[in-house]
């Protein structure tokens, strides 16, 4: 069966969003698909369009790539605009040629409405909507002075902003009494003015122009109806839009009174075989001016095409979040208070400039709208109330009131309903969410890539990470950047603190940057950066209160209260007579002996008071701490390599030695393994390893940031072929970078996930040093290596130290709650049933 | 069975560990007692035995507060005991109990009732 032909027209936001959206879909198959866009750029995100004025460049900006089109198979002219609908014959027309189709897809956005003023095309005279705008008012802008935005709404101010930025002075020229008419009132207007004059752009309202003329000092004349004038070098205008529906014209769709092609709830026009989305549809006498609404179209139409007879468009929220020259603007649903009945809340406090205003309906139960300037902090909060119509508190003007006039506290995510939209760009609700993460999705990187939530215009990022933050807590995972209640910092931040201000211990640190006493969650993470900012000794007496169970006795604690010992095995390298040593006190205390998934022995169900005792054994026999319980490095996993494989090419268990002596004992924000396997059939699995290391004929290849465990991670190969110094540098700048840079409890492989620029930015500050921070990482490790201790050595050889191991201080006896079963020939604890049993 | 309050000497100063605990064996049972040396009080004396795990682990959890209460985390699932009252804050069900505590020179002193080991499950 030949294919049919599908046509899309206008390669936007929206009708980029749709082949996304479609591409995925088995309707797809079903069709030859065709692009067209008129600008020569692929799609890119308008709604940052302004960052093209900063770094931004169009790769950027762009909202997919030629491969992603060609691996769709979808047939992407850009450059070529469409200038006829052949409606009876089913084909469309461009100065290249003639095109079938089966079902045409109108997504032409709109463009910018230039007032019908004398003068308005001369050169100068400038539009905002597109990369060539942009390019077009870079280059006007070149060498001039003054710059004037025609209209005050919301991309007016964005253009002014954008002028302000390429060194302009600023005008703003709004026809109405008030700035953003559309989305606020007289007050808000009003407070937004003052601070955007205050921010050095000139405003101008109730200002008509009526022509424009060549001036005197400036390259034009703007002559206002009030016989005032304003001379600038250049004009930008940005009096609003209007649907691109000149082709639905001309092919005679059924077209609104004041433009806008017609569709129903299915996005489909008058003719049904020709649909349209984004800002060029008229879905019931609307135009929606925003991305969200388009994308929503997108995804009905993708599914009606599918045959999903029940997708509908039904109108969209108009809500917008903005930051427009900095200031915060907020506009939520029916914020002129025009539903009947309603009733305000207003609170002004004009010296700090905040104008906050409440729609009430008029039972007083649900919010209808808002308006907010100058401060967003309560708009995600006001949204959810508005969009699910939660009932509001006893005092809705709560709400609005700083928090120091009683204002409550945000609507915690748990208030809210799984149908709430967390994301309206690509309708991600907190359902969906919920979903993606019992899926799997341990992050909110991973949730965002998952859900596509918050990757849209990204004005729901604070509420979805407090939702996924919310869920994952719920869930146990550990995730605000906030350590916890005592420190408004992150790991970074507070490793950062220690390590400027020479701060070397907690009580210090809480008293001068944080509160309260502390808890378990600040305690030990401090504990841990100062043991890697000083490498004192973890059960020094300021120390000691900070380490949890596993640190403060140096051993893993397990479910019946017992501990277990992992001595350190580097390489998992052995000797038959410390083995002995091993099975010895093994069996004169009775622990259950298990050899690890890391290569190493763990002898199981000493008591606190064992713990020095059988320690003291095993130092004697020429082990040390294996660091089983610290976050810091576990073990170097290692093949058995050249010395005796006959596929080896280098040592891989002298390098594993070699490595596991150097790093261990450094304390880092989760544990560190590595493995080095001598060739590449890769027996240890180092490519499953935070730091994993593979011989080559010439040296070795460097994988970073793998993981096994809960969620398993693909180490990425960093550097080849590096010899045995060179590979030892480069660890030791990767390792002290993640010590210094990793969030608390955040492995190596989470954390390059998180890290901005990714792996090319790591190389370039590990391999370029890019930073310039090379030689300090290598000293600072430099340092750790040069003053590591065996802990368990120091312990052992300090009565009053070891007193701290007695189960209890005043009494030898042992703990009574351990029960004790055994099983193929060992002892374990025993089952809690067993010990109701035995009880 | 007595419910007459008796001080019973659990150990010395030197014994107490700074924003820590210890474990101690009274005729009640295992009692873990911490030592705040900044804070009013600075001891406090609670159940040693973590309802919840099933162990004998409290004195080994961190010390610390939440939104002021002084409280201890169990090292095993890491729920949350109030000092001063014995509440498990994740579960209002679970409480563990709670002795008063003083100084005698340098003598630390438990108040257990006699006979209240019984109800002990050690
Ligand atoms: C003993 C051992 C299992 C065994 O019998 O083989 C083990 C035992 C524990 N693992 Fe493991 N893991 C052991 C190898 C592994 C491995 C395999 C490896 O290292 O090659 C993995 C996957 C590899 C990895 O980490 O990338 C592994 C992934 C985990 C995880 C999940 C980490 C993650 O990033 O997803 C945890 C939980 C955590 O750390 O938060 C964990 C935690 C634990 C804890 C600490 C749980 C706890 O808090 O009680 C266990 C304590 C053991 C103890 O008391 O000594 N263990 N654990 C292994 C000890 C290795 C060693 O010699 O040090
Ligand atoms: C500066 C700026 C800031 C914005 N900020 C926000 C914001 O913060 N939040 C928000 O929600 N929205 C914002 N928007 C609006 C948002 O960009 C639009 O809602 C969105 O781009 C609409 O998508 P669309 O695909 O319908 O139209 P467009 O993205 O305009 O795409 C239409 C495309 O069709 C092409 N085309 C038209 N006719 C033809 C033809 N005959 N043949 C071939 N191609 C044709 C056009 O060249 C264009 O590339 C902003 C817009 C601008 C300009
Ligand atoms: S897999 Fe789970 S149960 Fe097994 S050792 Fe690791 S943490 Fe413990
Ligand atoms: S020698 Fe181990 S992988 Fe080859």
């Amino acid at each position: 069966m030949s294919k049919k032909n599908l046509i899309v027209i206008g390669n936007g936001m929206v009708g980029h969003h749709f082949l996304e959206q479609f591409a995925d879909t088995p309707g797809a198959a079903n069709y030859h698909i065709t692009v067209f866009g008129e600008e020569p750029l692929l799609a890119y995100d308008r709604v940052h369009l302004s960052e093209y004025f900063g770094e931004a460049t169009h790769a950027d900006l762009a909202l997919g790539t030629a491969d992603w089109y060609r691996d769709n198979h979808i047939d992407l002219r850009l450059n070529e605009q469409v200038t006829a609908i052949d409606r009876q014959h089913q084909r469309v027309t461009t100065p290249q040629g003639q095109y079938p189709y089966d079902e045409l897809v109108l997504a032409t956005g709109s463009y910018p409405f230039v007032p019908p003023i004398e003068g308005n095309d001369q050169p100068h005279c400038l539009v905002y909507r597109t990369l060539a705008d942009l390019d077009a008012i870079r280059a006007s802008a070149d060498g001039v002075k003054t710059g004037v935005v025609v209209g005050g709404g919301l991309l007016g101010l964005e253009a002014a902003n954008a002028l302000k930025s390429l060194g302009l002075e600023a005008h703003v020229v709004e026809f109405a009494p008030r700035l953003m008419p559309v989305q606020l009132d007289s007050d808000g207007g009003a407070v937004l003015k003052q601070k955007i004059v205050d921010l050095g752009v000139q405003v101008h309202t109730e200002k008509a122009t009526q022509s424009i003329v060549p001036g005197g000092q400036a390259r034009l004349r703007m002559n206002f109806n009030d016989d005032s004038h304003l001379e600038t070098d250049l004009i930008v205008f940005s009096a609003g839009i209007r649907p691109q529906d000149a082709l639905a014209r001309s092919a005679e769709l059924v077209i609104g009174e004041r433009g806008g092609i017609v569709v129903n709830n299915q996005c489909t026009t008058s003719d049904p075989h020709i649909h349209a989305i984004g800002e060029c549809a008229l879905w019931e006498q609307r135009i929606y001016g925003l991305v969200a609404p388009g994308y929503t179209m997108a995804r009905t139409l993708a599914a009606c095409l599918n045959g999903d007879a029940e997708a509908a468009f039904t109108g969209a929220d108009m809500s917008t979040k903005l930051k427009l020259l900095g200031v915060d603007v907020g506009s939520i649903g029916d914020a002129h208070g025009q539903t009947p009945g309603a009733r305000n809340i207003r609170f002004n406090d004009e010296a700090a400039g905040h104008y906050r205003r409440m729609v009430i309906s008029a039972d007083g139960k649900t919010l209808l709208g808002a308006i907010l300037v100058g401060d967003n902090g309560p708009y995600d909060t006001l949204l959810q109330y508005a969009l699910n119509g939660i009932k509001l508190p006893d005092h809705p003007e709560t709400l609005i009131l700083p928090e120091s006039e009683g204002g409550a506290p945000a609507l915690g995510p748990d208030a809210l309903p799984d149908t709430a939209a967390i994301c309206s760009c690509h309708n991600v609700t907190k359902g969906d969410i919920c979903s993606a993460i019992d899926a799997g999705c341990s992050d909110l990187a991973g949730i965002k890539s998952g859900t596509k939530a918050s990757t849209g215009c990204g004005g729901c990022a604070a509420l979805l990470k407090n939702v996924v933050d919310n869920e994952l807590e719920k869930r146990g995972v550990e995730v605000s950047k906030d350590l916890c209640e005592h420190f408004p910092y992150s790991r970074q931040e507070l490793f950062h603190l220690v390590k400027v201000n020479g701060i070397r211990t907690f009580d210090t640190l809480i008293e001068q940057h944080g509160k309260g006493r502390g808890c378990d969650i600040c305690k030990p993470t401090v504990g841990s950066i100062l043991a890697t900012c000083w490498n004192e000794h973890i059960l020094a007496t300021d120390h000691v209160p900070l380490q949890d169970t596993n640190d403060t006795f140096m051993a893993n604690m397990q479910k019946n209260g017992t501990y277990s010992i992992v001595p350190r095995i580097p390489g998992g390298e052995i000797t038959p007579d410390k083995l002995i040593v091993l099975g010895q006190v093994a069996k004169d205390y009775g622990l259950y002996t298990k050899i690890t998934g890391g290569q190493r022995v763990d002898l199981f169900g000493a008591t606190l008071s064992e713990l020095p005792e059988i320690w003291e054994r095993l130092i004697a026999a020429g082990f040390e701490t294996g660091h089983a319980y610290g976050k810091s490095l576990r073990t170097v996993k290692s093949c058995v390599g050249s010395t005796w494989c006959r596929y080896g090419v280098q040592d891989s268990v002298g390098m594993a030695i070699r490595l596991e002596d150097r790093y261990k004992g450094l304390r880092s924000p989760h544990k560190i393994k590595f493995a080095v396997s001598g060739c590449t059939r890769e027996c240890a699995e180092a490519q499953s390893k935070d730091i994993g290391v593979i011989a080559t004929e010439n040296g070795w290849n460097l994988y970073v940031c793998g993981n096994g465990g809960m969620r398993p991670r693909h180490a990425d190969l960093f550097a080849t072929d590096l010899n045995d110094d060179e590979l030892i540098r480069t660890i030791d700048r990767v390792l002290m970078f993640y010590v210094r840079t990793g969030d608390r409890l955040q492995r190596t492989s989470v954390w390059l996930e998180n890290l901005e620029g990714g792996l090319a930015y790591l190389k370039e500050v590990i391999l370029n040093d890019s930073l310039g921070l090379g030689e300090e990482l290598e000293a600072h490790i430099g340092d750790i290596v040069g003053t590591y201790q065996c802990e368990w050595k120091t312990v052992v050889e300090d009565p009053e130290k070891r007193k701290r191991f007695r189960e209890f201080v005043n009494d030898e006896r042992k703990d009574p709650v351990q029960h004790w079963v055994e099983e193929r020939g060992q002892r374990r604890p025993a089952a809690t049933e067993t010990v109701e049993e035995m009880a | 069975m007595s419910q007459q309050k008796q001080w019973q000497t659990v150990c010395e100063t030197a014994d107490l560990v700074a924003n820590s605990g210890i474990a101690v064996w009274t005729p009640a049972g295992p009692v873990a007692v911490f030592y705040c040396p900044d804070e009013t009080p600075s001891l406090y004396a609670i159940g040693h035995f973590d309802p919840i795990g099933n162990a004998n682990v409290l004195a080994r959890g961190i010390v610390g507060d939440i939104k002021g209460e002084p409280v201890v985390a169990s090292p095993l699932y890491k729920q949350h005991y109030s000092l001063l009252s014995g509440q498990c804050l994740e579960d209002a069900s679970v409480k563990v109990p709670t002795y008063a505590v003083q100084l005698d020179g340098d003598q630390v002193q438990v108040a257990v009732h006699a006979g209240q080991r019984e109800e002990c499950a050690a």
